[in-house]
């Protein structure tokens, strides 16, 4: 049994995925790992379409509807501008869902290229890189990410590359471990005597052995992600209104929970939880030690 | 031993604090425009403002000498000006630090006393009560400090009205009713973490061969939990909790900003906001710092509980 570790201590033991279909290892995760592969399944689907099948317009306010509460097709209510809550919750997945999304491959890419890096040569790049690594992690996330909006000004895109570099040591540090590993097996001196370049033993042999991996640290990243880019737009240094995003909701209809209407803000707020509870047991359910 | 590897840990943390501030003062450069545009924010300051930011920052000399020369002015605890409340970084500083400090001791109290309790009664007790705090554990670990902070509001300043919704007290007493809902809102999701971790640590130590035979020896339950259980489990416990309160200093933004309470990271926050560059740089460096002091600490008592790690090998 494994926990939900926290990004610094994100550790993954030996994988088995030989011989089983991803379908037959999801049927292995019982009822709580397929619940929660469909909350995700939603929540993709959310992010891929909702934007178009929103079924009022997310954007157009009228402030006579302000903090109504649910009435037939609008199940949800209406936020503080008198927005219909449900097409701003399904507008605003895209947003919610895509920016993790593009911070997690970022920083596994330059992760798995760092760790690859270091883990080959070792010597002098893999202590320039360690060290490197190591004074990266002076950043707390959050704290990069503003100072990133501070700079070149608020928006996802600062926000989301500025995390991305905030999370690269993380995923360097346990890939770097796991490459050094898998560097000093002997198949991969026996590839070397057989005259195999460098790039093909990593690219065809390390990298897919440490598949498991890299995709066990991707599923956890994601649930940080998410909630770090929704408390920056939550900010308002990340997303800007009046465009829908999750944490924009809260953040507009902060007012409305003491006023007495916190549906609006409760809403995302509850969609973000149920996405990062099913990353997190998916996840744990997916890839526990064994 | 021991001595050589605080000493090499000190160098680090001087090493990384020394780049960090680096990239701090870099980041003007960074910026779109040119560093007399960042430092305004894009507004238009009279001419004579100009001429006294490009003094301040020595904007005429080369790169590496106006950094010296913030460095040296931030060594002397001179942090710049702000630009839009026109008064001096360290001041204002100074004056919300407490506030900050305050949340971040008040969450790490919570942590430690229910996150560890929580975690050893239910690595002690399997059954009902275990599996209850695994579920809780599991929900509450990925509640992020903003989505709980409405919820607590409304729960038990709106509904209940137990606390008041928004802003610092003014005594101890109000202080800390004040700062009772945002405190849980920043604890709890670490604590949800490092009660798992204190769990599964305590449940690998009771099954070791060592404590077994300790119980067959028939070594009284509160020794051998102390001597024997938490004594070995200290040490990955210590380690969690370490890494989650260092990481509430940066999170406390988020929760100072839900709250309305008048501390350092809503100051960063509304800084970044309106473009103060200086307050931005200033706060960021004095967050940076606590978070790498903070780091250091827990990895001093990390070595001070497992000797393996000043010897050179990790532990597993």
């Amino acid at each position: 049994m494994t926990t939900i570790v926290p990004l610094e201590a994100v550790e993954v033991g030996e994988v088995s995925t030989r011989g089983r279909s991803p379908w037959q290892r999801l049927r292995e995760t019982g009822v709580v790992g397929m619940g929660s592969a469909a909350v995700l399944l939603v929540a993709i689907i959310a992010a891929l379409i909702g934007p178009y099948v929103t079924p009022s317009d997310p954007n157009l306010p009228n402030i006579s509807l302000s903090f109504v509460g649910p009435s037939a097709g609008h199940p949800l209510g209406y936020d503080y501008q008198g927005r219909d809550v449900l097409s701003r919750l399904l507008a605003g997945a895209q947003s919610a869902m895509l920016g993790p999304l593009v911070v997690v491959a970022l920083s596994i890419a330059a992760g798995v290229l760092l760790a690859l890096v270091a883990a080959w040569r070792r010597g002098a790049a893999d202590s320039v890189i360690s060290s490197g690594l190591d004074i990266l992690f002076a950043f707390p996330a959050i704290l990069l990410a503003v100072l990133a909006t501070a700079v070149f000004g608020a928006g996802l895109t600062a926000a989301a590359l500025a995390l991305a570099v905030a999370y690269t040591p993380y995923v360097a540090r346990v890939l770097r471990g796991a490459a050094l590993r898998e560097r000093s097996r002997p198949y991969v001196a026996a590839l070397e005597v057989q005259g195999a370049s460098a790039m093909s033993i990593c690219w065809r042999h390390l990298l897919p052995n440490l598949g498991a991996l890299i995709v066990a640290q991707a599923t956890i990243l994601f649930g940080y992600a998410m909630v770090d880019l929704a408390a920056i737009s939550f900010l308002g240094l990340g997303v800007q209104p009046p465009t829908a995003n999750w944490g924009v909701m809260i953040e507009e209809n902060q007012v409305g929970i003491v006023q007495g209407y916190p549906l609006p803000a409760l809403s995302a707020g509850i969609a973000i939880v149920l996405v990062v509870i099913a990353v997190n047991l998916l996840g744990e359910r997916l890839f526990e030690r064994q | 031993m021991q001595l050589r590897f605080f000493v090499r840990r000190l160098v680090m943390l001087v090493a990384s604090l020394l780049i960090a501030s680096f990239v701090i003062f870099g980041s003007l450069y960074l910026a779109p425009g040119n560093p007399l545009a960042a430092l305004s924010g894009g507004r238009s300051l009279p001419p004579s403002s100009l001429h006294t930011l490009e003094a301040r920052y020595h904007l005429d000399k080369p790169f590496f000498e106006q950094y010296w020369y913030w460095l040296s002015n931030v060594a002397h605890g001179n942090l710049g000006l702000s630009i839009t409340l026109r008064e001096n970084v360290s001041t204002l500083i100074a004056s919300r630090i407490w506030t900050t400090a305050g949340l971040v001791l008040y969450a790490s109290v919570i942590i430690v006393v229910v996150g560890i309790g929580l975690g050893i009664v239910s690595g002690l007790r399997p059954g009902a009560l275990d599996t209850t705090a695994l579920v809780v554990t599991a929900i509450s670990a990925a509640i992020p400090a903003f989505v709980a902070a409405i919820v607590l509001i409304l729960v038990f300043a709106v509904k209940l009205g137990w606390f008041p919704t928004l802003g610092n007290g003014n005594d101890l007493v109000s202080n800390i009713r004040h700062f009772t809902l945002p405190a849980v809102a920043l604890a709890i999701s670490s604590l949800a973490i490092v009660a798992r971790v204190t769990r599964a640590s305590v449940r690998a130590e009771s099954g070791r061969d060592h404590v077994q035979t300790a119980i067959s020896r028939g070594i009284p339950t509160r020794a051998l939990l102390r001597r024997h259980v938490l004594r070995n489990a200290a040490i990955p416990i210590t380690t969690i909790t370490g890494i989650t309160i260092a990481s509430l200093i940066a999170v406390s933004a988020v929760v100072e900003t839900a709250f309305s309470l008048n501390g350092l990271g809503a100051y960063l926050v509304q800084a970044a906001q309106s473009k103060d560059i200086a307050v931005v740089q200033g706060i960021s460096l004095v967050l940076v710092a606590a978070f790498v002091v903070v780091n250091l600490l827990v990895d001093v008592a990390y070595a001070l509980l497992d000797p393996r790690v000043t010897l050179g090998t990790r532990a597993q």
